[in-house]
């Protein structure tokens, strides 16, 4: 085992140390066809932390946090190796169901993607097809409970019936936090959730994510590191597909031990 | 001055564009031109098509219209002293059909046209006159007591001569018949409740018609269910491999085989191994599936894989299963899209004769059909069948089958656009 794979696993003991150890991946490969995309990564998630995943383009934080929910099982020829655990259990095991996972780990995407139904429907959909309501009136509540916590409850509560794509685009992706968090998920992947949004929906989307820190485990791409500064408590910088440095947000972006990234946060290249 | 990295200004500075002299003018000219004569062109390939469409139009309402009225004769009848052995009581009972059916009823029309109107008389009136007298009767059997005058169609010939469109012969006929008897041209409800006949005065359409919904139904039943599956499979679970390849240049090729291997190809599988009944609508609507199914099929992945993949994301990522993703948010979304090929496979099985005539389908058929197994024949064949009869009364009912056809054409195209926009989701 390399020193740097050690000190790894060292600044990994740190971070369990800090929060309640929710997610665990060890050794993560990806491939796409016969590019690997991702090389050896472990990193933990806890409960309590929202973690930042930051690095240039096409450095494959993306394609790793799709390996949190298993959406890259979507992808033709994308292959897994490793193991990755959701409180102790084998997310990749034959015995875990994709569809309670997708459930338990719940996605918010790059580009605001609501359903071209009601605002009500595109909250309601989840709850409904997990069977999490058992009459109108519950899912009444989880509809608004859910916007209230995505801080959209004020703003839409008067027109749930019109259709979710009419929304600006912060509206719209607010809706897609809420429709994330209507199912109850325990950790929340947030892939580059502001990057089609402007100055004020970022400002609002970033406030949401830390009222729901401590909720829900929070994971977020990101290609702005002032976000990431912001926002997170942990960060993880990747590069080329490898995890370049793991720690505590403040001492990545003040002391960071590594070259490359003190070059990437200082801005000399990404 | 010197910029850095040893650049001279004048180096990088952009020679100055000359907007206002002579060549740049000329281009300009040139190219508003071009727009011009593009915009010519275009508005005249339009008044081409619209003018094709109003020169076929015109001729059809022009001809067809003709087809849907029909020339009567007012023919007065001395029942009593006619040859019929009827009883009046005996038909209120139950065995009035077969007692009709043994009475020479179309004699006594002849003998009856001929003492009105003179020596041949009988040839004044359509073939099928005495079916209306038998109506007459059977509606009400007393009149066999004494006289009575019923309205039956005229003949072939005269009815062209009443609508203008006579011989001279004709013409004279009906101004010495009009000298005698009552004359009436009125709209032809019996065209439109009747089936096919030997003679033009008493054909119908209804026949048919019934035989293309019949037909249709079955196509509709079968190709459209089968097709968005397909399509469904192909797009959304089928892996890329050689075999979906090879089975996606196939559903292609289909789409584009000539519609008469489609019917030889019924013909080999309903009729000579199936032994499904020859002529019926449930072997003409299973040729006609065969035929629409990869228009469906191919228009169905289009619709399917023109929906964003981030709504599959996001159904995906609050746990759906796949099919809970096509079938809550792919299918809806891609509906207006199968439903637009879905149109257009069934107007072209709509007007489709070649397949069917090699099913059996161009059989005389002189009754509605009565079910999916019965004889029938269908709207684009009647069309055919009418247009090869020597009789000139056929003529304008050919046409007049043509408008049937074409009105058929355009409620089921209605319905169809009806519901794409009822399913159109604006984003």
């Amino acid at each position: 085992m390399s020193t740097e794979t050690l000190e790894h696993v060292a600044a990994e003991q740190k971070a369990a140390s800090q929060g309640t150890l929710k997610m665990s991946a060890r050794d993560i490969n990806v491939f796409y066809g016969q590019k690997q995309a991702i090389n050896k990564v472990s990193i933990d998630v806890t409960q309590e932390n929202v973690t930042a995943f930051i690095g240039p383009s096409g450095c494959g934080k993306s394609t790793f946090l799709r390996t949190l929910n298993r959406m890259n099982d979507t992808v033709a020829g994308a292959r897994v190796e490793g193991s990755i655990t959701l409180d102790g259990e084998d997310i990749y095991a034959s015995s875990m169901d994709v569809v309670q996972l997708r459930a338990r780990v719940g996605m918010v995407f790059q580009k605001p993607n609501p359903f071209p139904k009601s605002i009500y429907e595109n909250v309601a959909y989840g709850p409904r097809i997990h069977g999490l309501a058992s009459s109108r009136v519950e899912m009444d509540q989880i509809v608004e409970k859910s916007l209230k916590r995505a801080g959209l409850w004020d703003e839409v509560k008067d027109r749930l019936s019109d259709s979710g794509t009419a929304l600006s685009g912060g509206q719209q992706q607010r809706l897609c936090i809420a429709r994330a968090i209507a199912v109850d998920p325990e950790v929340i992947l947030m892939d580059e959730p502001c990057s089609a949004l402007d100055p004020i929906a970022t400002a609002k989307i970033e406030e949401l994510i830390h009222e729901l820190r401590g909720r829900f485990a929070i994971v977020i791409v990101t290609h702005n590191m002032q976000q990431a500064a912001r926002v997170s408590q942990r960060t993880a910088f990747f590069h080329l597909g490898n995890l370049v440095e793991y720690g505590d947000t403040s001492e990545i972006f003040t002391n960071p031990r590594e070259v490359r990234t003190k070059d990437y946060i200082t801005g000399r290249y990404g | 001055m010197t910029m850095p990295g040893g650049l001279a200004a004048s180096d990088i500075a952009p020679r100055a564009t000359d907007w206002s002299g002579q060549a740049m003018q000329r281009r300009i000219r040139k190219r508003y031109a071009s727009e011009r004569r593009f915009r010519l062109m275009g508005l005249s390939a339009i008044l081409l098509s619209a003018g094709f469409l109003a020169f076929l139009l015109v001729t059809m309402l022009g001809n067809g219209l003709r087809g849907f009225s029909q020339t009567e004769i007012q023919l007065p009848i001395n029942f009593a002293s006619s040859s019929l052995m009827l009883d009046p009581v005996a038909l209120k009972g139950p065995g009035a059909d077969a007692a009709l059916a043994g009475a020479d009823i179309e004699g006594a029309t002849a003998a009856a046209a001929d003492a009105a109107f003179g020596e041949g008389g009988a040839r004044l009136l359509s073939d099928g006159a005495w079916l209306k007298v038998q109506d007459a009767i059977r509606s009400n059997p007393y009149i066999l007591k004494g006289r009575g005058e019923v309205w039956v169609p005229a003949s072939v010939e005269l009815d062209l001569a009443a609508k203008g469109n006579g011989s001279p012969d004709a013409e004279r006929a009906l101004a010495r018949l009009k000298a005698k008897t009552a004359v009436r041209t009125g709209f032809n409800s019996h065209f439109l409740t009747g089936s096919d006949a030997t003679d033009p005065t008493i054909v119908g359409i209804w026949g048919a018609l019934k035989g293309s919904l019949l037909t249709m139904g079955v196509t509709l039943l079968l190709a459209f269910p089968v097709g968005v599956l397909a399509a469904l499979y192909l797009e959304e679970y089928a892996p890329r491999n050689r075999w979906t390849d090879l089975i996606e240049v196939s559903i292609n090729n289909l789409a584009a085989v000539p519609s008469i291997i489609f019917g030889l190809l019924g013909l080999a599988v309903f009729l000579n191994f199936m032994h499904l009944p020859r002529s019926a609508p449930i072997v003409g609507g299973l040729t006609l599936a065969l035929m629409t199914m990869p228009v469906i099929v191919i228009a169905g992945r289009n619709a399917i894989k023109s929906v964003p993949p981030s709504i599959r994301d996001a159904a995906l990522g609050i746990g759906a299963s796949r099919v809970q993703v096509v079938f809550h948010h792919v299918l809806p979304l891609a509906l207006p899209g199968i439903l637009t090929g879905t149109i257009i496979g069934m107007a072209r099985a709509l007007g489709e004769t070649a397949p069917l005539l090699m099913i059996g389908m161009r059989a005389f058929i002189s009754a509605a059909p009565s079910g999916f197994t019965a004889p029938a024949t269908v709207l684009p064949v009647q069309v055919f069948l009418w247009s090869d009869e020597v009789s000139k009364g056929f003529v304008e009912k050919t046409s007049a089958a043509i408008i049937v056809l074409l009105v058929f054409l355009l409620a089921m195209n209605g319905l169809a656009i009806y519901l794409r926009n009822k399913f159109e989701i604006r984003w």
